[in-house]
């Protein structure tokens, strides 16, 4: 073995942020299903997005996880055998672009006043989404250091509140992805969800 | 509710609809699907099944279990030995979670169930109502699939799906959970549509071709290649095509416990068992072959010994039905995704008829070495204490590998399995991935509706029949041919060899007394006996194989016999002990 081998292998084998893409039916308990993949083996999810793909019927999941190479394969094929699963990608950050949103909430005095502090928002790319006589909010997108940086800059002028949403990642090399996707859906539409609709009905149904 | 058994349309009219309950669909569904025997246990929320299933009595035979764990067991018995999907019923709350044991268990070992629960009303649902448990979360993890009924009309299609799920691919363990509205809930119901496609689910994967033609160019290159087989041929019902494959390639082959009997045991390429009390040759040979040929197997733990000392020489073929088996546990050189039905004649047809005598040779050289110095004083001791192995070696000679064998679960398991004479597959039952103790006796009743023309023998330790021994009650009530054969060692026998092996005898809570277990059987009106001298044991063993109906025989077997040849926990398999 070579030393530039060596270093292949131990690069395989170091942790590494993944970002792993799931394509689902829109069943209930398809969430728990592939959560309790990762506690399972005490993997922690870093972050989670669950949301509608561009197609009706199907989902996507963005699951964010630190693990190694090897033990990412076998998550993906972990989940991949769930019968409500359709596809598993997991990516590294070098395959994907993503992003999040944060939102900050500040006391709109401070920003009127202190006109460094609307520079300062200006700087990191802030934008307003609201604002109101007691307090402003702010918004962000970007990697997770960019959008903490500007927590560390509110901080001192009275940050109120801070909220972040989960990566949301595009995979650079998917092309056809939504031809696929939409071909699959025409061909055998998916079902509608079943939800539990008695609840707050007792009186038209029968209990004992 | 009087639409009941006229209301019922058959699948030759399936336009014509009719209102039903959402009970009565789910037994119409049932016996679309040929289930004649369900395993259950009634309770509040599932009674308006139970109510349906009483106009049903002619074509559905309910088994009425005496907890509901061993619903879930005699099912995956029945399974087992039959070959059909196992059917249990069980209420809410308790009901429910009592099956837990059972469904971890089918999912482990790849059993194929479809468990129907009872559920509170759906307006309750939340509540903390009498009885509720969120059971779909709960079995998550230990069924294939599961989905909660709230609306009777959703029941045809989800019954339908249960099935093809449960028996399909690699078969497993489904539950659906159904609300008590939406059993008594009378909905249009069409008839039943067996369900054969899920689009988001692929049980096969697609063969690929220029794997199995590497695989046939490596196993024709190979100078000492071993076969692997598993329960996966069992499960594709790939008995013959695998047999083809072993016989013209002329490799000697393996098997894993849940593997016996795919090929017959004393087959001449059947070279034996593998794994933590498998036979010395396979386990040496694991690292001296070239070739390793893994059929329908996973690499379970107690199979590879430590992994980074296991067949580390060897090129690795791996054919398995699961994409998420390949390269789990063991790296595969070559991996053969597919149903072996189809892999393993594609493969057959593109290797060289061969025969291996010299390597073949080594395996007889080491079965030499482990009959003389442990098998033949196992089998066949002259005096002292009875064996283990001698009462199941007399079994053989008396059943002459025709019978199914159940086993539960410690030392008499592995000495059942080792020494099991099989002359087909489905003959061994046995609790392997979970390793469940109290598996043995519901799924012997199981068995033996599963395989009624078969002699069932329920193999049990003291400490296992324990666990579950309120089953004479269903052996009592409903006549169930089922022999018990006790060993009885006075001891919880495995953990007290390891404590014995491993904690320098340190023998930590595994004394366990026993009531008189033959009284106990009498009480429940089953024959029985108990053999202390080694003088009446055949003549007991023909008394309880004689016997027309049930019948437990205990044999007092020596205290402190150790199973060998062991592989000790974080050795490699190549170190297994022959003492």
């Amino acid at each position: 073995m070579t030393m530039s081998d060596s270093k292949d292998i131990e690069l395989a084998n170091a942790k590494q942020e993944f970002t792993i893409t799931v394509y689902t039916e829109n069943q209930i308990g398809i969430l728990n299903r592939i959560a309790i993949i990762f506690s399972r083996r005490k993997i922690n999810i870093e972050s989670l997005n669950v949301s509608p793909s561009e197609i009706e019927h199907i989902h996507r999941f963005n699951i964010l996880i630190t693990e190694t190479e090897e033990v990412v394969r076998k998550l993906a094929r972990q989940i991949e055998k769930q019968v409500e699963v359709l596809k598993v990608y997991a990516n590294t950050n070098d395959d994907i672009i993503w992003q999040e949103l944060a939102l900050y909430k500040v006391p709109t005095d401070v920003v009127a006043e202190k006109v460094f502090v609307e520079r300062l928002l200006r700087e990191n790319g802030a934008r307003v989404v609201v604002i109101r006589k007691d307090y402003t909010v702010f918004e962000t997108t970007g990697h997770r250091s960019e959008t903490d940086k500007l927590i560390e800059v509110l901080q001192p002028y009275g940050l109120i509140e801070f909220v972040r949403s989960a990566r949301v990642a595009i995979i650079k090399d998917s092309e056809g992805f939504n031809s696929k996707l939409r071909e699959f859906e025409r061909r055998e539409p998916g079902q509608e969800v079943i939800e539990n609709e008695f609840l707050d009905k007792e009186k038209n149904v029968f209990t004992m | 509710m009087e639409t009941v058994q006229e209301g019922a349309t058959t699948l030759a009219e399936p336009k014509k609809t009719t209102m039903v309950s959402g009970s009565v669909a789910l037994l119409e569904g049932l016996i679309a699907e040929g289930t004649e025997t369900i395993f259950g246990y009634p309770g509040g929320a599932i009674m308006p099944i139970y109510d349906a299933i009483y106009d049903y009595k002619e074509k559905l035979s309910h088994i009425l279990v005496r907890h509901e764990q061993c619903a879930a067991h005699a099912a995956q018995g029945f399974a087992r030995a039959s070959g059909k999907v196992g059917v249990v019923f069980a209420t809410s709350g308790p009901g429910a979670t009592n099956l837990i044991t059972g469904l971890a268990d089918a999912q482990i070992d790849s059993t194929p169930l479809v468990c129907i629960t009872g559920q509170v009303f759906a307006t309750l649902l939340g509540t903390d109502a009498f009885q509720e448990t969120d059971v779909i979360n709960i079995s998550a993890p230990v069924t294939k699939w599961n989905y909660q009924v709230t609306d009777a009309s959703e029941i045809p299609a989800a019954l339908a799906k249960a099935f093809y799920i449960a028996r399909s691919g690699r078969p497993g363990p489904v539950l659906i959970d159904i609300t008590k509205n939406a059993q008594i809930q009378l909905f249009e119901y069409e008839g039943y549509t067996p369900c054969n496609h899920i689009r988001s689910y692929r049980p096969k994967p697609i063969v690929r071709n220029e794997y199995i033609e590497e695989a046939a160019a490596l196993i024709n290159s190979a100078k000492k290649p071993f076969i692997l087989f598993g329960q996966g041929v069992i499960l594709g019902a790939a008995e013959q095509e695998f047999k083809a494959f072993v016989e013209k390639s002329g490799i000697p082959a393996a098997w894993t416990i849940l593997g016996a009997g795919a090929i017959p045991t004393d087959h001449p390429l059947n070279v034996g068992m593998l794994g933590m009390h498998g036979n010395y040759g396979p386990n040496v040979q694991t690292n001296s072959c070239d070739v390793m040929i893994a059929v329908g197997m996973r690499f379970d733990d107690r199979v590879t010994g430590r992994l980074d000392k296991y067949a580390k020489q060897a090129k690795v073929i791996h054919l398995d039905i699961d994409p998420a088996e390949i390269d789990k546990n063991v790296k595969a050189d070559i991996p053969v995704w597919g149903d072996c039905k189809e892999t393993l004649p594609l493969l057959t047809s593109l290797i060289t008829e061969r025969t291996h005598d010299s390597w073949l040779a080594e395996f007889k050289a080491f079965e030499k070495i482990e009959e003389e110095q442990l098998i033949r004083k196992e089998l066949e001791p002259q005096s002292g204490e009875l064996t283990m192995g001698e009462v199941i070696n007399q079994l053989n000679i008396l059943t002459k590998g025709e019978a199914i064998i159940v086993s539960d679960v410690g030392q008499h398991q592995m000495v059942a399995c080792r020494y099991g004479k099989l002359n087909t597959s489905r003959l061994s039952v046995t609790s392997g991935g979970l390793g469940t103790m109290g598996f043995g006796l519901p799924a012997a009743i199981g068995a033996k509706f599963g395989a009624p023309d078969r002699t069932v023998i329920a193999v049990i330790g003291d400490g296992g029949f324990q666990m579950t021994l309120q089953e004479l009650g269903t052996i009592m009530q409903f006549g169930v041919d089922v022999k018990i054969l006790i060993l009885n060692n006075q001891f919880l026998g495995m953990v007290r060899q390891w404590q014995e092996l491993f904690n320098e005898k340190r023998y930590s809570f595994v004394d366990i007394t026993s009531p008189d277990f033959v009284k106990l059987a009498e009480s429940y009106y089953i024959a029985g006996k108990k053999v202390t001298e080694r003088e009446n044991l055949i003549s007991s063993l023909e008394e309880m194989l004689n016997q027309p109906g049930s019948f437990l025989l205990e044999v007092m077997v020596a205290k402190e016999n150790n199973v060998f040849p062991m592989v000790p926990q974080g050795s490699s398999v190549s170190e297994i002990r022959l003492k």
